[in-house]
């Protein structure tokens, strides 16, 4: 039974999901997949122990021996994202009952948990997955599950926002494929670690030897891959998609997908940047260093500033999100333990940060059927807990010390100061107070302004809802203060990843 | 092999691609981008096929007895890219039918599939 933990993990969430559409009941697909998401959390917990004990776990789908089989392969990074994003994904599913009672035809609830359910499976398979062909069928898997998730919202906007998604994201995809096609070409194989060897070894091409990876043939692979996962994990100028997105959703896709779905695109950039091509390609003969750090810097700046800007929370957050994109790619772009460290945990904090800051959105959403600042106002004392988690999550966010965000931050600045680039370091900063200025706007609204007339009777939120809430955002203070989970697991992940390099 | 007719299955792709990839983004209409976004992806389809050919080889079917002792029918292209293809055109019309069903309801929402009335209509609210 324990070996077979890496496919169960998968397998779980994707049979449960079309049983959920069978037993169609509203009460018991919401008991049955709660049961799912914790099940599997406990055993992507199991598998992180694991991981950490004995080191890289392979697990051969039906027994046909790698590279000709598909291969599951869990390291220290594919095990610290599956359990973030199975953790959020229990989490969330937890606080969804109320929520979608009022944002979901309830004669659509069992759909809503059916599309859940094959998300969750849809992101866990890109992250064990140590097949290329396997994690373009998972990430469309998840892709497509979440353009029905975002269509469910109660705006007929939600509808342009999902169909708007699913083609940038079919073209993202679609590149992805390209990507792996013209890799496969080259390599005749699709199991990453085989792929990874290949690529270093040489080639004939018109009577002339080349090593693989400097082919025409692979970088044109590499420039596909790289522009496809990049529309995915919605990387500045590539994001036009996720406001809207984020913004119609229901406001309990909104928490899942902005926890996990980017995060998980940025973990299938880190898989190809430094386990398929490997660290010294990327970053030593071709300079992806380069852009990506303009492009993160450009993203944090623009979009923390749009972000001041909007009058709809949701959308805010949404920009923010961009923003935080920017921070982790901005992480990678470093090239250095202490750098990449901090993006990958960063994955994590900002999971449970903007999870948590989405999870309060929803609470609001629920009071007061709004998520316009206007509406806010005197809610720090109409929903007084709602409030507060909200105003943990935004220090969070500006990355105030004890919080999860200032560990990433830390990390950021360290990293560029130790690269000696301290331009960048200041515009860390910077932009943390582009930060500061969004949220001091939502926290003014709702601690220093009186209620309006006609929110007299708005009651905190159900308690349903704060214990999901206060367990992801108490879990960002956790970790803001204790680090040996987060940071430490991020930088032995980091070093991993770049043992690769020679 | 580098000469132009060596290449045509490629060249055709890459008029494909573009050809979609200009649909998508030039097309107002919603059922015109779906149509772009196909022919986009079938280009990929074409590119998978494409590379598994072998120059001379036959269509990957395991002989019956009496052709075993044959030489004739030993060399067959690649099966892996159409099998891994036959996957992809399943997620192509997976793609397909859930775009279709979100125009299906955007014209229910809106009356219309013209994306510039779409966003006018947003405007206004």
């Amino acid at each position: 039974m324990e070996q077979h933990v890496p496919v169960l993990v998968i397998i779980t969430p994707l049979i449960a999901a079309p049983l959920c559409v069978l037993i169609r009941h509203r009460r018991l697909v919401f008991a049955f997949s709660l049961l799912v998401c914790w099940a599997t959390f406990v055993m992507t917990a199991l598998l992180l122990a694991r991981v950490l004990e004995t080191g890289v776990i392979r697990y051969e789908l039906g027994g046909w021996l790698p590279p000709w089989g598909i291969e599951y392969r869990v390291d220290a990074l594919s095990a610290f994202v599956m359990l973030f994003v199975a953790g959020i994904g229990a989490v969330v599913a937890t606080y969804a009952p109320h929520s979608i009672t009022r944002e979901i035809p309830s004669k659509r609830h069992y759909l809503f948990f059916t599309q859940y359910l094959l998300c969750l499976a849809g992101l866990l398979g890109i992250t064990i997955t140590g097949d290329l062909f396997n994690l373009f069928v998972f990430l469309e898997i998840s892709s497509l599950s979440s353009y029905a998730l975002i269509s469910l919202g109660k705006s007929r906007r939600s509808l342009t926002a999902a169909f708007q998604y699913l083609v940038m994201g079919t073209i993202g995809a679609t590149f992805v494929l390209i990507g792996i096609g013209l890799m496969y070409m080259m390599t005749g194989t699709l199991n990453m670690a085989d792929m990874a060897e290949r690529l270093t070894g040489t080639v004939a091409i018109n009577g002339q030897l080349l090593v693989v990876n400097e082919t025409r043939t692979a970088l044109v692979a590499f420039a596909f891959l790289s522009v496809g996962i990049s529309i995915k994990m919605a990387l500045f100028p590539l994001h036009l998609w996720l406001p809207n997105a984020y913004t119609f959703a229901p406001s309990v896709v909104t928490a899942f997908l902005a926890a996990t779905a980017t995060k998980v695109s940025v973990y299938i950039l880190l898989r190809f940047v430094f386990t398929v091509f490997g660290s010294d390609l990327s970053f030593t003969k071709l300079p992806l260093d380069l852009p990506l750090m303009v492009l993160s810097l450009f993203g944090i700046l623009i979009a923390s500033a749009t972000a001041i800007f909007q009058s709809n929370i949701k959308r805010m957050l949404a920009f923010s999100s961009v923003a935080q994109i920017g921070y982790i790619v901005l992480g990678i772009s470093f090239v250095s333990v202490t750098g990449l460290t901090g993006g990958i945990v960063h994955l994590f904090n900002h999971a449970l940060i903007k999870g948590g800051l989405f999870l309060a959105m929803g609470c609001l959403a629920l009071r007061l059927g709004s998520v316009e600042l206007e509406a806010l106002r005197g809610m720090g004392q109409r929903m007084p807990l709602t409030m507060f988690a909200w105003l943990l999550g935004g220090l969070g966010l500006i990355g105030v010390p004890l919080t999860a965000g200032f560990v990433s931050k830390w990390y950021f600045i360290s990293a560029a100061l130790e690269n000696g680039w301290w331009p960048v370091a200041v515009l860390v900063l910077v932009s943390s107070l582009l930060a500061l200025v969004y949220v001091w706007r939502v926290v003014e609204v709702a601690y220093f302004q009186p209620p309006l007339e006609r929110q007299s009777e708005i009651r905190e939120a159900p308690i349903a809802m704060l214990i999901p809430t206060y367990a992801l955002i108490g879990a960002s203070i956790l970790f803001g203060i204790w680090t040996p989970l987060s940071a430490g697991v991020a930088s032995h992940a980091a070093e991993i990843l770049f043992e690769g390099m020679p | 092999m580098s000469s132009l007719p060596g290449l045509f299955n490629y060249w055709i792709v890459i008029m494909l691609m573009m050809t979609g990839f200009y649909i998508v983004i030039s097309r107002g209409n919603l059922i015109k981008k779906v149509i772009g976004l196909n022919i986009f992806q079938i280009s990929v389809f074409l590119l998978y096929i494409s590379m598994g050919k072998v120059a001379g080889g036959t269509a990957p079917i395991k002989p019956a007895k009496s052709f075993e002792s044959g030489s004739a029918l030993q060399t067959f292209t690649n099966p892996l890219p159409s099998v891994l293809i036959l996957t992809a055109i399943v997620v192509g019309v997976a793609t397909t039918a859930m775009a279709l069903a979100l125009i299906v309801r955007i014209h229910e929402a809106y009356g219309t599939i013209e994306e510039d009335e779409i966003l006018d209509m947003d405007q206004e609210t």
